[in-house]
């Protein structure tokens, strides 16, 4: 990794195809994670905090924790297939920026 | 008895062929390391799965949600949640800036030879917290199985797992991982459709039974469903609720820390096979994670405490097996215990890996001989001695702590020290600019010593420290700790002028994936 390198990567990094492709990803990123860690925690804070509110039941004796634990599951398949439709698109955008610099 | 055995030695004989042939195909540190980045998606996806479902998840999950109801399944939410972080944030950069370790993404833009050091250090501690929880388990499996002492069979599974390391490599433990997660998979869906034969197929009165909970009728009916039977605080005291959030933070944000589960990226091709693997990995893993509500929840149902028992105690270690045992009698029973004592070899074998590669790669060639390999196979062969190191480490202490201690809770504290060490400096030598050597040793540093201390300090730590740190878990101080050791040291000393230079190249390595490592054909 120390070898010295052919490419210009001050070059790639300051086409403004590859700042405005980073600069949508990070956001998305950042929204992202933002997103899944306040769902998530609320979780736990929920069920420490508020006990009684997480024992209500829903479906006979299934209660609001365990639903709400069940959904976790869903919500990081839903993230995850939101990412990875992103990404595909973010892929093609990456191969038309570095086309040139193989 | 004898059934039991001869599954036992199938399994052991089918992969220490599979570790031969692999052997043979060992041609070079790439291969030795990184499966000559040849693993496609669903075989990485699956061999990621393998990898991360241990002893913890089948035999700590179902135990804890057996002994302590829902508290225990924010184990198996936190474990799949976490693969978010993975997917986002660490699988892809990784693939594309590293060569063999988590190092190598922290090495490429900062001063290698500290960074490197206390990666590898962090690593290699990360690497022996699971492994110990591995062979407690390995130990209780054999122990109920065979009938061995604890001791004799937490050695025998060390030795045997030495085996696969040293000859097998990294294209071996992932075939092993793979054929591993399969037979997982069809293990606990098996045990999940005996759980609901036994409540008549009927969901409704699954969750009834859970409901009210007797433990086969010997003890008053628990609702295992409420929240807070082992956190509440009419349980745990104040700290409680601190506790669970600080185990929940530690769940979530340790997987992508997790040297083991990081290498694995390295034996794929590209960054799209990377993010391929993640979600294979989730459908299994999040599907594996649900089916712990039958055979955790449905094992307080079925069986009765004295059906674990080690020592005079419940062990939960206990209550997969047993489980299995009560309801589909010694063949099935042997058929589990095989599926989980494959499990601990398979995550052994992953473990003992990264542990070694890093070292070797780190430690020995970048800190020692300054990035140069003195003698060709040099590096291979530091490996398989730290392989042997770290195992016997493991074995002593998995046999010091005994085996009723819950390897899900060992896996825990292994993810906090993960989380506080090595993810804020993933993360902000990836995305911050400023970020600068010291800022990664701080982080590194105060990251790994503070949740070590605070353990120490915990509940579980030796008595002459006096316990006096409230949470079992110190993630929700030591995680924050860390990052704030990693910024702080950055933004209190020099800017790094080299750092900050490469930061646009990194930027364009982890994000279009040019000058990757390749994968080498075979």
């Amino acid at each position: 990794m120390n070898d010295p390198s052919p490419v210009n990567w001050d070059q790639i990094e300051a086409k403004p195809a590859f700042r405005s492709l980073l600069s949508r990803k990070a956001k998305f990123i950042i929204i992202a994670t933002i997103f899944f860690l306040t769902y998530y925690l609320s979780l736990p804070v929920l069920v420490g905090w508020f006990p009684d509110l997480m024992k209500t039941p829903v479906w006979g004796k299934v209660n609001v924790a365990y639903v709400f634990a069940l959904s976790q599951f869903i919500m990081a398949w839903v993230v995850a297939f939101i990412y990875v439709r992103k990404a595909a698109t973010w892929d093609k955008e990456a191969a038309e920026i570095i086309k040139d610099h193989h | 008895m004898t059934i039991a055995l001869s599954m036992f030695v199938g399994f052991v004989a089918l992969t220490l062929l599979i570790t031969f042939w692999a052997a043979k195909k060992n041609t070079g540190a790439s291969a030795y390391f990184a499966a000559g980045r040849s693993i496609t998606g669903w075989q990485n996806g699956l061999a990621v799965a393998g990898d991360y479902m241990s002893a913890a998840s089948f035999l700590g999950i179902s135990g804890a949600i057996c002994l302590n109801g829902y508290d225990g399944f924010m184990y198996s939410v936190g474990f799949l949640v976490a693969y978010i972080t993975v997917l986002l944030v660490v699988a892809e950069p990784l693939r594309n800036a590293g060569k063999y370790t988590m190092a190598d993404l922290l090495a490429y833009r900062l001063k290698p030879r500290p960074v490197r050091a206390l990666a590898s250090l962090s690593t290699l501690t990360v690497s022996t917290f699971y492994m110990i929880a591995q062979m407690v388990g390995a130990g209780v499996i054999i122990e109920k199985l065979i009938g061995a002492s604890f001791h004799t069979a937490v050695i025998g599974v060390g030795i045997l797992m030495l085996v696969y390391v040293v000859f097998g490599g990294m294209l071996a433990t992932t075939w092993v991982q793979i054929i591993k997660a399969i037979l997982l998979m069809i293990g606990a869906f098996m045990l999940s459709m005996l759980v609901l034969k036994h409540h008549g197929y009927s969901l409704e009165a699954f969750f009834d039974s859970v409901a009210a909970a007797t433990y086969a009728g010997t003890e008053a009916p628990k609702n295992l469903l409420q929240p807070g039977l082992q956190y509440g605080t009419a349980v745990k005291g104040p700290w409680g609720p601190t506790d669970f959030l600080s185990l929940s933070l530690a769940l979530v944000l340790g997987t992508a820390g997790l040297p083991h589960i990081l290498v694995r990226f390295y034996t794929v091709p590209d960054a799209k096979t990377a993010r391929s693997s993640v979600v294979w990995a989730m459908a299994i893993i999040g599907l594996f994670y649900i089916l712990t509500t039958f055979f955790g929840f449905g094992a307080a149902t079925i069986l009765q405490k004295a059906q674990i028992l080690s020592d005079g105690k419940a062990n939960p270690n206990m209550v997969a097996p047993a489980l299995a045992q009560h309801l589909g009698g010694e063949l099935f029973f042997a058929f589990i215990s095989a599926v989980a004592f494959a499990t601990i070899l398979a995550v052994v074998a992953g473990l003992t890996m990264s542990a070694s590669a890093s070292f070797a790669h780190d430690f020995y060639t970048n800190v020692i001989h300054h990035g140069k390999e003195t003698q060709p196979g040099q590096e291979v062969k530091v490996a398989r001695i730290t392989a042997f190191c770290v195992g016997a480490v493991s074995i002593g202490i998995a046999i010091y702590l005994g085996p009723s201690v819950n390897a899900a809770f060992l896996v825990g504290l292994a993810f906090a020290v993960a989380a506080s060490a090595n993810l804020p400096v993933i993360v902000l030598s990836v995305f911050w600019k400023r970020f600068n050597t010291t800022g990664a040793v701080c982080g590194l540093g105060i990251g790994l010593l503070s949740s070590i201390v605070l353990i120490l300090l915990s509940k579980n730590g030796p008595a002459f420290l006096g316990h006096p740190f409230p949470l079992e878990n110190p993630g929700i101080v030591s995680i924050p700790l860390g990052f704030l050791a990693a910024y702080l040291g950055a933004i209190l000393t020099a800017r790094d002028a080299t750092a900050e230079a490469q930061f646009a190249e990194l930027k364009v390595r982890a994000h279009t994936g040019l000058g990757a490592e390749k994968a080498t054909a075979h």
